[in-house]
């Protein structure tokens, strides 16, 4: 009884989809890769990232699809584990032949895996590595939707100069590929104004106690932090900071850009005046607002990365339907010369791929929980 | 060196070797008995701060809000379920393989230690979970301090070093003066003579793993409360911090596991505090290594002796 029933609910499903499906779109989809992390410690990102690119799929299917077929998105989860980034590119290319990558996130990831795009002929945009070698190399196919850490760094580094006029800068990282390298960006830059460090150290993924580190901070008597690093250390450093007694500011970058923030610092009272950088926020922009309300109408704020994950396909379909090609050496060209309008505003790439404007500006956690843009 | 950075450090030390020697207790407890490293452990303490996240939801959804109530009944509650997962897990992974060769339940223990990880992964989700500040408030010396010059601890870490230290003592007491003590150290001694001397083996070692799993449930709550979040990757590299705590203390030693638990966060704190804490996992682990070389029994292990 129970399996009639469950075969019969198949089968009517089955009736449905073929009613819904086939006259709007006939041909074979067209697959775009999306690879994030998924799981592990960074899939808060991972899920802004699929959300953003599972709308833009639905709405660009429901406008009638690309050159006549359906987008179908490839889940690729990569955990942000070079490793496994290597291994989840090489089944997008290889196995699931897509002609396009969404992804990867952390930059330890997207590094190795555009290679293997870039060998293939495969166009890869990423809507959130910012490390600068993922564009350095000049590799033909790849590009990103967002901004670089050696800019990211930049206004960090001014940022704890100008306007909080800190004297003892204590610069940390988290020994990864973005953590690290935004740090050296913000030192670099904090060279360049005449200032120097008062300590420069790694700290350990994964770990949850950095007690002994800050007590180092509070014997340096730094009164600014810059931590390059993810939301899941950040917030332990942060809370640790607090309940040690100190008052320094916490400055980060894009990877704390999320509201898990404060369940890794294990309540708002602790992220009261943590600054961090990252675009404009996307949605205050006109161009996206419809598309806000319709997130926010199924319940799911689109914070972080969810407008740059829809922007990044935008970009791809525009550069299929202006030439009529899945080829990605021929895409990547298209790209390379035109801009496009998302739902960010106008994006326009330059030759190594990178975005021809960056609009970094600085962020400000209050008590409750929340950021805003400071002015 | 400034008076109060040092002795915070010290601080510092004390309480993060107070958390791994309250983990390391469960591995050596478990080694001690029946020769075994339990993989798993690092996991099972994982599960127990989602355990006590969900209690304290809970007993916040009830309306109960006096602190030591909430304490007591989330760790009763944690306790009982995270007693019951070590119970389960040797039940289903180790004992079908007690006579196989000494690989099979090592291989087993680390398969199960992906399963839970993995399951806590799908079913909680993979995001940084967080509990809300529970026991707030600091002790510091002196009290009316001005400008940083001061060492503290807050209530939640004292909590932690005075529960490692009285676990430790109620299980090396109950090893060495009751009747279930008794019979685990002849189950440890020889299993099969202990075993026609009429003590339930299979029993015993059950009863060591609950007592391993209940060491970690405690260590979970603690641990859970003092850094406010967790995620499902969190028993992994405790797991194998607090492993390394128990073999310099000497596996197989309780009081040992507190040491080297100690020795370990110590070591940690002044090399991060007075060094570098980008090399400190080098120091600590190379120090292990040293240390083995030339003792390489731990600190309060008994070297084995060959029996004819």
């Amino acid at each position: 009884m129970q399996r009639t029933r469950y075969f019969l609910r198949l089968f009517a499903a089955g009736l449905l989809m073929c009613l819904a499906g086939e006259p709007l779109m006939a041909g074979e989809p067209i697959k775009i890769g999306m690879a994030g992390p998924f799981s592990g410690s960074d899939a808060s990102f991972g899920e802004q990232l699929w959300r953003g690119a599972e709308q833009a799929a639905a709405d660009l299917n429901a406008a009638g699809g690309v050159l006549g077929r359906p987008l179908q998105l490839v889940k690729a989860d990569d955990a942000c584990d070079p490793k496994q980034a290597s291994a989840v590119a090489s089944r997008l290319v290889d196995r699931e032949k897509v002609v396009a990558v969404i992804g990867h996130f952390c930059s330890s990831s997207t590094i190795p895996a555009s290679t293997i795009y870039a060998d293939a002929g495969v166009l890869m945009m990423t809507p959130g590595s910012t490390n600068p070698v993922v564009t350095e190399r000049k590799l033909p196919t790849i590009f990103r939707m967002c901004g670089r850490d050696d800019q990211q760094g930049v206004v960090g580094a001014e940022f704890v100069v100008q306007r909080l006029k800190a004297e003892r800068i204590a610069v940390l990282h988290d020994k990864t590929t973005y953590g690290q390298g935004l740090a050296d960006a913000m030192k670099a830059r904090l060279h360049a104004l005449g200032k120097k460090e008062v300590i420069y150290e790694g700290l350990t993924r994964g770990e949850k106690d950095f007690n002994a580190l800050v007590t180092k901070l509070k014997s340096l008597q730094s009164d600014a932090v810059y931590f390059g690093g993810y939301h899941s250390e950040a917030g332990p450093l942060v809370r640790q900071m607090r309940e040690q007694g100190m008052k320094a500011a916490l400055i980060s970058g894009d990877g704390i850009f999320s509201e898990v923030l404060v369940t890794s610092a294990g309540g708002p009272a602790y992220v009261e005046g943590v600054f961090m950088t990252f675009g404009a926020d996307p949605r205050n922009l006109p161009a996206g607002r419809g598309l806000v309300e319709i997130f926010r109408k199924n319940g799911y704020e689109p914070e972080g990365y969810t407008l740059y994950s829809y922007a990044t396909l935008q970009a791809i379909v525009a550069a299929m339907q202006a030439t009529q090609s899945l080829d990605g050496e021929k895409l990547a060209q298209w790209l390379h010369e035109n801009a496009v309008e998302t739902v960010m505003g106008k994006k326009a790439w330059d030759g190594k791929g990178d975005l021809r404007v960056s609009d970094y500006v600085m962020y400000r956690w209050d008590d409750k929980g929340k950021y805003k843009e400071l002015d | 060196m400034d008076i109060y950075i040092f002795g915070q450090q010290l601080v510092n030390g004390l309480v993060l070797g107070s958390t791994y020697g309250l983990i390391a207790v469960g591995y050596t407890m478990v080694y001690g008995i029946i020769g075994m490293i339990n993989f798993a452990h690092g996991e099972i303490y994982m599960i127990s701060a989602y355990l006590t996240a969900i209690f304290l939801a809970l007993l916040a959804g009830f309306g109960l809000h006096s602190v030591p109530v909430v304490l007591l009944l989330v760790l009763l509650c944690t306790l009982f379920l995270t007693a019951l997962y070590g119970w389960s897990v040797e039940r289903i992974a180790y004992r079908p393989l007690r006579h196989s060769n000494r690989l099979a339940p090592l291989i087993s223990a680390i398969g199960i230690s992906l399963i839970l990880q993995n399951y806590i992964r799908i079913s909680q989700g993979a995001r940084n979970q967080g509990v809300p500040p529970v026991l707030e408030g600091v002790w510091r010396i002196p009290a009316q301090a001005v400008e940083q010059q001061f060492v503290q601890i807050t209530y939640q870490q004292s909590l932690i070093v005075i529960t490692a230290l009285a676990s430790m003592a109620l299980l090396t007491w109950v090893i060495h003066h009751t009747a279930l003590g008794r019979a685990c150290r002849a189950t440890q001694q020889d299993r099969v003579m202990a075993n026609l001397l009429g003590v339930d083996t299979d029993r015993i070692i059950s009863v060591v793993f609950v007592m391993g799993a209940a060491m970690a449930a405690v260590a979970g709550m603690l641990v859970t409360l003092n850094y406010g979040s967790f995620d499902f990757y969190i028993g992994f590299l405790m797991g194998i911090k607090a492993f390394t705590a128990a073999v310099l203390g000497g596996i197989g030693s309780l009081p040992g596991a507190m040491l080297g638990g100690v020795v370990l966060g110590l070591a940690e704190s002044f090399f991060a505090g007075f060094v570098n804490s980008d090399y400190k996992d080098v120091f600590a682990f190379s120090l292990l290594i040293l240390f083995l070389i030339f003792r390489p029994s731990g600190f309060l292990g008994v070297p084995e002796v060959e029996k004819v």
